[in-house]
């Protein structure tokens, strides 16, 4: 792959589940919206979503929408796809937000070769197909 | 805190043929097989088994097997072991065998195994599986240390090469390899090619574990000396932070089984100097590599170049994985192949490991798991009760 490549959302059949729990969170991705817990009790971000809060185990969780603006913690580069439904190569990676929390993604966007630890990126909200809009990272 | 004689020992170890795929077997034909052999290699017979492990088919098989009534185990991989040795000195059992076995449950490898596929609803989406999980710890510690590309192709060399001299590895007589070899193999996912990953195959194996004051057990007892057991959370449903703390702050994932190996340390009152052996999980090379800092064998950060010093040979002064480990020997199933890092300990003690023998191998460490993981358990195992 060439720096003139950039890294691209998945368009095929992406693997999805959804709970009571996280329904908040995969709504606010479908209004581009990039929605997180937080403890109402000790200020603390909470995700993924859970019943209490992590820290304090207060049950008062307030959802949140984040800046979406945070840096690469680690990445990795997928050439070997895990199923067939996902098109290689692709970047699994862990974004730290800025509000104090981290997460799984995909970066997309930016070349193969500029992927770093401490590369500040924003969410950008993909539709990968009608019921599923994913929030992929890329660079700020 | 009272001291008491060890009395449970492993007296049985048996290996079915390892393959690829083992056409005609069954993961019910090869546990039988594996069952058989164990004992045979013990000198105890079924009729004296009063429990038996296997993680979600140990109610099966105490039925089909007719050991009922009989104690049963719940544990996995190393952890069996210590559950059992547990179980005989608290005088819940005599003589229970530990198994597990896989075939034809993959066979279809357009996709990877589906153990290494999580399904958590904040995992899958982003095309994750276990390379993946365990690349984002060591790019992590890449960033950090400056751990290199050539030290992680040095462990996977070191311990294909092992493999390769192993009668009963899958990849016997595969190799030598150069660590060029290793970073000329396709890529999976950065820093991963493929050659510094697991294989995936199909095989058994049994182990017994019985109250050597009960039983006139055939050959050496290999003693409990020491467990360890260090979780951080379930398995690829969180991201794989090395800096993820729990509550206490201290010991990040990223170095996952510390507490475990200091604990059984200290419980066996043996010194790191003193194993002779480390038979080390082995699902990426990288984790070899955060294994020697996690459990203190070399300072944190120096890794990379304690490998790439030789120590990790077969002939060096911290032999690992000396059977081939997964990426050669083995990797069946989620059970098996971390169960067989303890049968690899059980042989270098007895001296039976032929031409991968260290010599004068009294006392040996094992382990399983892996930051990528989230949790790492530690078994020291010695040919005296100490």
């Amino acid at each position: 792959m060439t720096s003139e490549q950039l890294l691209q959302p998945q368009s095929g059949h992406v693997p999805h589940a959804e709970s009571a729990l996280s329904a908040p969170f995969w709504e606010g991705c479908r209004n581009q919206e990039l929605r997180y817990q937080c403890c109402a009790d000790c200020g603390q971000a909470n995700f993924p979503p859970s019943e209490h809060c992590r820290i304090c185990l207060s049950f008062r969780l307030d959802w949140m929408v984040s800046a979406g603006v945070g840096e690469i913690y680690s990445w990795t580069l997928v050439h070997r796809p895990v199923t067939a439904d996902f098109a290689p190569p692709y970047a699994p990676a862990i974004v730290e937000l800025r509000e104090g929390y981290e997460m799984l993604t995909n970066i997309i966007g930016v070349a193969a070769d500029e992927l770093k630890v401490g590369l500040g990126v924003r969410v950008e909200f993909r539709s990968v197909n009608p019921d599923l809009t994913l929030p992929y990272f890329t660079g700020d | 805190m009272s001291v008491r004689k060890r009395t449970a020992a492993i007296v049985g170890v048996y290996n079915t043929r390892q393959g690829r795929t083992l056409d005609g077997q069954t993961s019910r034909s090869l546990a039988v097989e594996a069952v058989r052999g164990a004992l045979d290699d013990a000198g105890i017979g079924l009729d004296s088994v009063d429990g038996i492990t296997s993680g979600e088919l140990s109610t099966t098989l105490i039925y089909d097997l007719r050991l009922g009534p009989a104690w049963q185990g719940f544990g996995f991989g190393l952890g069996m072991i210590t559950e059992a040795a547990a179980a005989i000195e608290n005088g819940m059992a005599e003589a229970v065998v530990l198994v597990a076995a896989q075939a034809g449950e993959y066979r279809d490898h357009e996709a990877t195994a589906p153990w290494t596929r999580p399904e958590n609803e904040f995992v899958a989406s982003w095309g994750m599986f276990t390379a993946a999980e365990f690349a984002l710890i060591a790019r992590r510690h890449m960033h950090v240390y400056g751990t290199t590309r050539e030290q992680m192709s040095i462990v996977a060399a070191t311990i294909r090469n092992n493999g390769a001299r192993n009668p009963e590895a899958v990849y016997y007589q595969r190799g030598p390899f150069a660590p060029d070899d290793i970073t000329a193999s396709r890529p999976i996912a950065d820093p991963f090619h493929l050659l510094d990953c697991a294989t995936t195959s199909e095989g058994g194996c049994a182990l017994v574990v019985a109250d050597v004051e009960k039983f006139d057990v055939a050959r050496q007892p290999v003693y409990v000396l020491g467990s360890g057991f260090d979780f951080y959370g379930p398995s690829y449903q969180h991201p794989p932070a090395w800096d993820l703390t729990g509550r206490s702050g201290t010991d990040p994932n990223g170095i996952v089984g510390r507490r475990a190996a200091d604990l059984a340390f200290a419980h066996a009152g043996l010194d790191r100097a003193e194993v002779d052996v480390l038979e080390l999980y082995d699902p990426f090379s990288f984790e070899i590599i955060r294994q020697l800092e996690a459990f203190r064998f070399c300072p944190d950060g120096e890794g990379g170049p304690f490998v790439a010093d030789g120590h990790i040979a077969i002939d060096g002064s911290h032999p690992v994985t000396t059977d081939g480990g997964t990426m050669s020997f083995s990797h069946a199933g989620t059970n098996p192949q971390m169960m067989q890092r303890a049968i690899r300990a059980v042989e270098q003690i007895r001296g039976d490991a032929g031409p991968l023998q260290v010599p004068e191998a009294h006392t040996a460490l094992c382990s399983n798991g892996g930051a990528g993981a989230l949790f790492t358990t530690v078994l020291l195992l010695g040919d005296q009760p100490r």
